[in-house]
């Protein structure tokens, strides 16, 4: 029995049997470490796939060899208007490590910029509806010389809310509306530099949502949309990809637009962290040690001296391809590159689905995951990383560990606040909250000078994040959060609580019967589970 | 609370649209008394003064008010007033935050009324009220017997829980609806203001009120 349930179908994916080491799994910023039930599947991330030896090199040549259209220096004249617009601190997830990718793109661009003439260059970071980067942050992100250079005046967040800034560009055959950055549409030539941590990123989503206001967003940033995208990491069967995609022609037919995009392994930690992505059964006695070290020492540390540590570890992440050009056909390549690095073939669904909740998400860098926010990396986040069919049988049940703390930030997340103390306790329906309050909350001054002039997210933006756990949760029957150290978040949420992941178990199986079948995602994993039966 | 009605932004004004204070008025016009003599005496008088305003703002807003404005006696309506367009191009003009006239906007775009009820008096801000585009404002109001200031402010003394009862007179005269209307002030001594409204905002806020609003947790803005 123990022989065959270890039998590997994939790399990726163990059989927990009789004498299977506990499983290591993350709860916030602290991580536990529980035995399994006999025959749980674990699901690992794929072993992340060399990168290459010379990033610089790679994208030179990609710029050099485009897709479909000119190389880059022969599109850049003398006395152009060039803008070069790129992802913001959501991506890649944690922030990697320095030099970042965008800084090696961005010296490979401006040099080229440079010998050719081009002197009028914008550095536009597309935060759409994010909280604006700070100084600090955008340093880190590009180095100090081009910072130095171009800030603040050329070298600047996106502003979805200023309307001199904005141009309309009309609307799609599906009505619709479209209005982006106008010095990034004005400009003779855009360029977007893209990372593509995951397959909802990049293509036509850079510039159509990056760059736009609330307005433009809210057409495909609603629940409906969500619901239809089985799911939103499969592009093809993405209802919000289509909708993207449309505008993203709408882009295209207003503005010359050279792409540079990237794909990178999966190395999320450096030597010493990257015990906590390994299967336990394999441990040698150095990573046991590794272990027990990192537990005492966060068992000994306060919640925000742990965030800061885990906040404080750059990712290790190495570039595995780069394709420059035209929009879809680049996109194309990265996917290839994306799902090669992350997809996990899975045989059959789950009845049960375990997945710890980490400190990582793409809105809470430098900041508390706040209880909306693990909201959408449960019903969102971790639900949606599929293709063909959810990894969860439908009306299954989902277990999370996090502790759901009451904490919010008020400097970067301040309209979640009253998202859920005020909204939530009315309800919990996504149409009605989007109907009844979601335009109150995007014009609410407060909230709007705050999204401008600090590094707050936008007021519409815990609405977002609330739709994007839409279909999870229209498919999961039920969520328990196990060691839940309050009951009233996860009682807000429309969840369940249990003290610890045992007892959690237990309660899914007296609701799925005894025979329930039971997989973990192998949390912090960004892996692609193509399920099949 | 009234429940139905207009939605209006009540904002307080020193340190929360503008940069300045009341001491920067004062100072205006005590160098521009008549005469050197005159002007040098109000000066440093204003100056000597400023430890013991500060200690008394700290205690009370109400009494910081009465005893700030004696500061004021003696001198003529007609220089005070002849001065406040100075007053506004030098003083308080370059003094706007930033962000005030976005904040404004925002919320004319959303059909709320601007409202700003200020401790300042109300010859000085005539015209910054004019250049923000405010619908309303109330300002305390010196006293004047023969062209000449008394030193007392008329009543209501526009402070503290004064501000609060003046909103909720305000809003039942003019059918504003309270709970969907917003507040923003920079001070722990506006609390009563702040309360009041659906929208509380702490601008700028000192470090009582950046307190007070975090742990209710209302919005803190910064408009500089």
């Amino acid at each position: 029995m123990a022989l065959e349930l270890r039998r590997k179908t994939h790399e990726s994916i163990v059989f927990i049997d009789k004498d299977s080491a506990p499983r290591i799994m993350p709860n916030g910023e602290d991580f536990i470490i529980n035995d399994l039930p006999v025959g749980t599947r674990v699901i690992y991330p794929n072993p992340p796939i060399k990168g290459l030896p010379n990033r610089e090199a790679a994208i030179r040549y990609a710029v050099n060899h485009p897709i479909e259209m000119e190389p880059l220096y022969a599109l850049l004249e003398p006395g152009m208007r060039v803008t070069i617009a790129m992802d913001d601190i959501s991506l890649p997830l944690p922030p990697m490590a320095t030099p970042d990718l965008r800084q090696t793109m961005l010296e490979v661009v401006l040099d080229m910029c440079g010998a050719n003439g081009v002197d009028d260059v914008h550095l536009i970071i597309a935060n759409s509806l994010h909280r604006k980067m700070t100084e600090w942050e955008m340093k880190r992100m590009v180095g100090t010389k081009i910072f130095n250079e171009y800030h603040p005046d050329r070298y600047y967040n996106h502003d979805a809310e200023a309307d001199d800034e904005l141009v309309t560009l009309g609307h799609t055959r599906h009505n619709e509306p479209l209005r982006v950055n106008k010095r990034a549409i004005e400009s003779d030539l855009l360029i977007y530099l893209n990372i593509n941590l995951v397959p909802m990123d990049g293509g036509h989503k850079s510039v159509a949502v990056g760059l736009c206001d609330y307005e433009s967003l809210r057409a495909h940033h609603e629940p409906q949309t969500i619901r239809d995208s089985d799911s939103y990491m499969d592009p093809p069967r993405s209802a919000l990809n289509h909708k993207v995609i449309r505008l993203g022609k709408l882009v295209d037919e207003n503005c010359k637009v050279f792409h540079i995009e990237t794909a990178l392994n999966n190395k999320m930690f450096p030597e010493g962290y990257d015990i906590l992505t390994r299967n336990e059964d394999e441990f040698s006695f150095a990573d046991r040690l590794k272990w027990e070290t990192m537990k005492r020492t966060f068992s000994k540390m306060p919640r925000a001296a742990r965030r800061k540590m885990l906040h404080a570890i750059p990712a290790q992440y190495e570039m595995i391809g780069c394709f420059a050009g035209k929009t879809e056909p680049v996109h194309d390549k990265i996917l290839e590159l994306n799902y090669r690095q992350y997809e996990i073939p899975v045989k059959g669904q789950c009845d049960i689905l375990i997945s710890g909740i980490p400190d990582i998400s793409p809105y809470n860098v430098y900041s508390a995951l706040n209880p909306i926010l693990v909201q959408v990396m449960a019903l969102g986040y971790h639900f949606n990383m599929y293709r063909n069919k959810p990894l969860l049988r439908k009306g299954g049940v989902m277990i999370i560990t996090h502790p759901c703390f009451d904490e919010f930030d008020h400097k970067f997340h301040p309209s979640y606040i009253e998202f859920f103390h005020r909204l939530l306790p009315e309800s919990r329906d996504a149409f009605y909250l989007r109907e009844k309050y979601e335009r109150e909350f995007a014009t609410n001054p407060a909230y709007i000078e705050m999204y401008r002039r600090g590094n707050a997210y936008h007021g519409a933006h815990a609405f977002f994040m609330w739709y994007w756990g839409e279909n999870g949760r229209q498919h999961v029957g039920k969520v328990i959060v196990a060691g839940a150290e309050n009951a009233h978040v996860p009682e807000m949420l429309g969840w369940e609580r249990a003290d610890n992941l045992t007892e959690a178990i237990a309660m899914a199986r007296s609701y799925m019967g005894r025979s329930a079948e039971i997989t973990m995602l192998h949390q912090p994993i960004i892996g692609l589970c193509n399920v099949s039966d | 609370m009234n429940k139905i009605g207009q939605p209006a932004a009540f904002y307080d004004l020193e340190g929360t649209l503008v940069s300045t204070n009341l001491v920067h008025t004062l100072a205006f016009y005590a160098k521009r008394q008549q005469g050197l003599w005159q002007t040098a005496k109000k000066s440093v008088g204003t100056l000597a003064k400023l430890p013991f305003f500060g200690l008394t703002d700290l205690y009370s807003r109400n009494v910081f008010n009465e005893v700030f404005f004696r500061s004021y006696e003696g001198l003529s309506q007609d220089r005070l007033r002849f001065f406040s367009e100075e007053l506004f191009e030098e003083v308080l003009k370059p003094a706007i935050f930033p962000g005030t006239f976005d904040l404004i906007n925002s919320g004319k775009k959303i059909g709320q009324r601007q409202v700003v009820l200020t401790g300042a008096l109300d010859f000085t801000i005539e015209r910054m009220m004019e250049h923000l585009g405010i619908d309303d404002y109330v300002a305390n109001r010196l006293e004047f017997v023969n062209g000449y200031a008394t030193g007392r402010v008329l009543p209501p003394v526009m402070a503290s829980a004064t501000k609060a009862q003046w909103i909720r007179e305000y809003a039942e005269r003019e059918n504003i609806n309270l709970s969907d209307s917003y507040a923003y002030s920079d001070s722990i001594s506006d609390l009563p203001m702040l309360s009041i409204v659906g929208h509380p905002v702490a601008v700028c806020p000192d470090f009582r009120l950046k307190q007070t609003a975090l742990q209710h947790d209302w919005a803190v803005l910064d408009l500089r």
